[in-house]
């Protein structure tokens, strides 16, 4: 039997070399280069914790982290809830009354953002919200500079981000709706039980597992977020809507401080590893 | 059951919904097809009164778009090919060999996936720079082929895991060898999953902004969404010529959508069957 397993290292190697030298291998530079000064040329010098020390009396660091925050607001906790409601009121309410061909023509709505390169998103809305030709002032006939002032670039990226996620946990929660026994809401239904008390006690429970899913997903993809943030504000204006991921290339690629750079990468690489652990606990402990 | 208007209220109240969600894409493609003079005239939200493509035939010529489709298509379907290769031959040895320290693999590879990739950037940067890769397609396909095959390892392996032994034991008596029992067999009978991954990662990689943006600094390997994203604010982008570029970016997303929608729900539906 021993044997036999044996012969399978075969098919892993290719993918572990790669895997080295693409993931770990550059990981632990980035890891050990957080602990130098370094400009990028010539060779890095140790300072030990200096690069950390120096994050911690950062006031761009901590906004960095605050916009995260919000971004995580935006992307995860309102497309969930939002999508939790959708995803219930289409299939069990749409669905039912006008046919599903409606729902599905309505889900396919809520999820067209979703396709779009984030890029590309933000290339729409970066016109969209222009504030001198822009849609959105002609509109509600405003002359506002959206994501030129710093009191409202934060809400206005926020804003768009719910418009690009909220596709994607409406899909996932329709399919997991799919699974849920239609005798659980008969039932209810029949001992008089109205849409929304259905909805919280039945749907919802029901659909943890996906919810966890969706959640976990989205709060990570928030916490990366670099390019809506590159194209649309340039975590301008002043730092309005700075965050880690912009910040870090900002120091590997402008201001030639790869050691600070580095050191708010791999900031960033813990807060994220934590936060998927934790979420697997909790959903262990769940089930 | 409550019937009546309100079911009415209901629905208007999602298709309001359905409307602002797609609101930004009608706009987007009417005012690409809009002349200046007639945007200055009558502003974004007016119809055009003819059709007007120079704008987008200004911005292609002038950014050289096809050149650009042509770098996202080969990246993106090369990626795509190689991390399914990779995680075929990987999740063969993890759900099939079973070989041992299988679960410690897969959680590196799970990590290696949700790290993020600023914590890689600037090392790998350097490092292809120093084997003189920078600024060359084969260096992004190699770095997304590693991160997409690590997420696709870790599905199909679970999906391999569930492989019906007696049909290997079989082809094995009938001496086939493991190489051939996977080719043969295995990667047959899962096609429905390969090709959902195939189409996943081509998507993604398609869509992928932050690691191109730094590797491909010549306009002659850039993918669609760096070029779209870097050129954003220059000088020369009117209003009319923003709107054709995000329509540009728009079009081959929304085709993919229409294109492999029907693969990935049948794929998805064979899974769950399974």
């Amino acid at each position: 039997m021993r044997a036999r397993t044996k012969g399978y290292w075969w098919y892993l190697a290719p993918s572990l070399v790669l895997f080295l030298a693409v993931i770990v291998a550059p990981f632990v530079m980035n890891v050990a280069t957080s602990f130098t000064r370094w400009s990028g040329v010539g060779t890095p010098r140790w300072v030990g914790l200096d690069n950390y020390t120096r994050l911690l009396d950062d006031e761009r660091f901590w906004q960095s982290f605050q916009h995260n925050v919000g971004l995580i607001v935006a992307m995860a906790i309102v497309p969930t809830a939002l999508g939790l409601l959708l995803a219930a009121v289409l299939f069990d309410y749409i669905g039912r009354r006008f046919g599903a061909r409606t729902a599905a023509a309505l889900r396919a709505a809520y999820y067209l953002p979703q396709v779009l390169p984030v890029a590309v998103a933000g290339v729409v809305w970066g016109w969209m919200l222009h504030p001198s030709y822009g849609a959105v002032n002609e509109i509600f006939g405003l002359k506002l500079d959206w994501l030129g002032d710093p009191d409202l670039a934060l809400a206005t990226v926020m804003a768009v981000m719910v418009w690009f996620q909220l596709g994607y946990p409406v899909v996932i929660f329709m399919a997991g709706l799919q699974r849920v026994d239609p005798a659980l809401h008969e039932a209810a239904e029949i001992d008089g039980a109205s849409w929304w008390r259905r909805f919280w006690h039945i749907t919802i429970p029901q659909i943890r597992p996906e919810t966890f899913v969706v959640l976990l997903t989205c709060t990570i993809a928030a916490l990366k977020v670099f390019g809506p943030i590159y194209v649309l504000t340039r975590g301008g204006p002043g730092n309005a809507t700075m965050v880690p991921s912009y910040f870090s290339y900002l120091s590997f690629f402008q201001k030639s401080n790869v050691g600070y750079g580095s050191a708010i990468a791999t900031v960033l690489a813990l807060i994220i590893i934590v936060v998927t652990f934790l979420f697997l606990r909790v959903q262990e402990r769940e089930s | 059951m409550r019937a009546g208007p309100g079911r009415w209220a209901v629905l208007a109240a999602l298709v309001v919904l359905a409307a602002v969600m797609l609101f930004p894409f009608l706009v987007v493609a009417v005012n690409a097809v809009k002349s200046p003079a007639e945007y200055g005239a009558e502003g974004p939200l007016s119809l055009p009164g003819e059709l007007y493509l120079q704008g987008i035939a200004d911005f292609w010529r002038r950014v050289d778009f096809g050149g650009k489709l042509w770098n996202s298509l080969v990246i993106s379907g090369s990626v795509a090919v190689l991390a399914v290769v990779l995680s075929v031959l990987n999740a063969y040895a993890l759900g099939i060999g079973r070989v041992r320290g299988r679960l410690w693999i897969l959680v590196l590879f799970l990590v290696g996936n949700t790290l993020p990739q600023e914590a890689l950037a600037y090392p790998l940067y350097y490092l292809s720079k120093e084997v003189g890769l920078y600024d060359s397609k084969l260096s992004v396909i190699i770095v997304f082929t590693a991160i997409q095959a690590a997420f696709g390892t870790y599905l199909l392996s679970a999906v391999l895991g569930q492989f019906p032994r007696e049909i290997l034991e079989a082809a094995a008596i009938d001496g086939a060898g493991r190489f051939r029992a996977l080719w043969r067999i295995v990667v047959p009978i899962s096609r429905p999953t390969i090709n959902v991954l195939l189409i996943f990662f081509f998507i993604w990689t398609w869509n992928e902004f932050f690691l191109p943006l730094i590797f491909l600094i010549s306009n002659d390997n850039q993918t669609v969404p760096v070029a779209l994203g870097v050129l954003q604010g220059e000088k020369y982008m009117d209003a009319t010529m923003s709107s054709a570029s995000a329509l540009l970016g728009i079009v081959p997303a929304v085709a993919f959508f229409l294109i492999f929608q029907r693969t990935l729900t049948r794929g998805v539906t064979v899974g769950a069957v399974k």
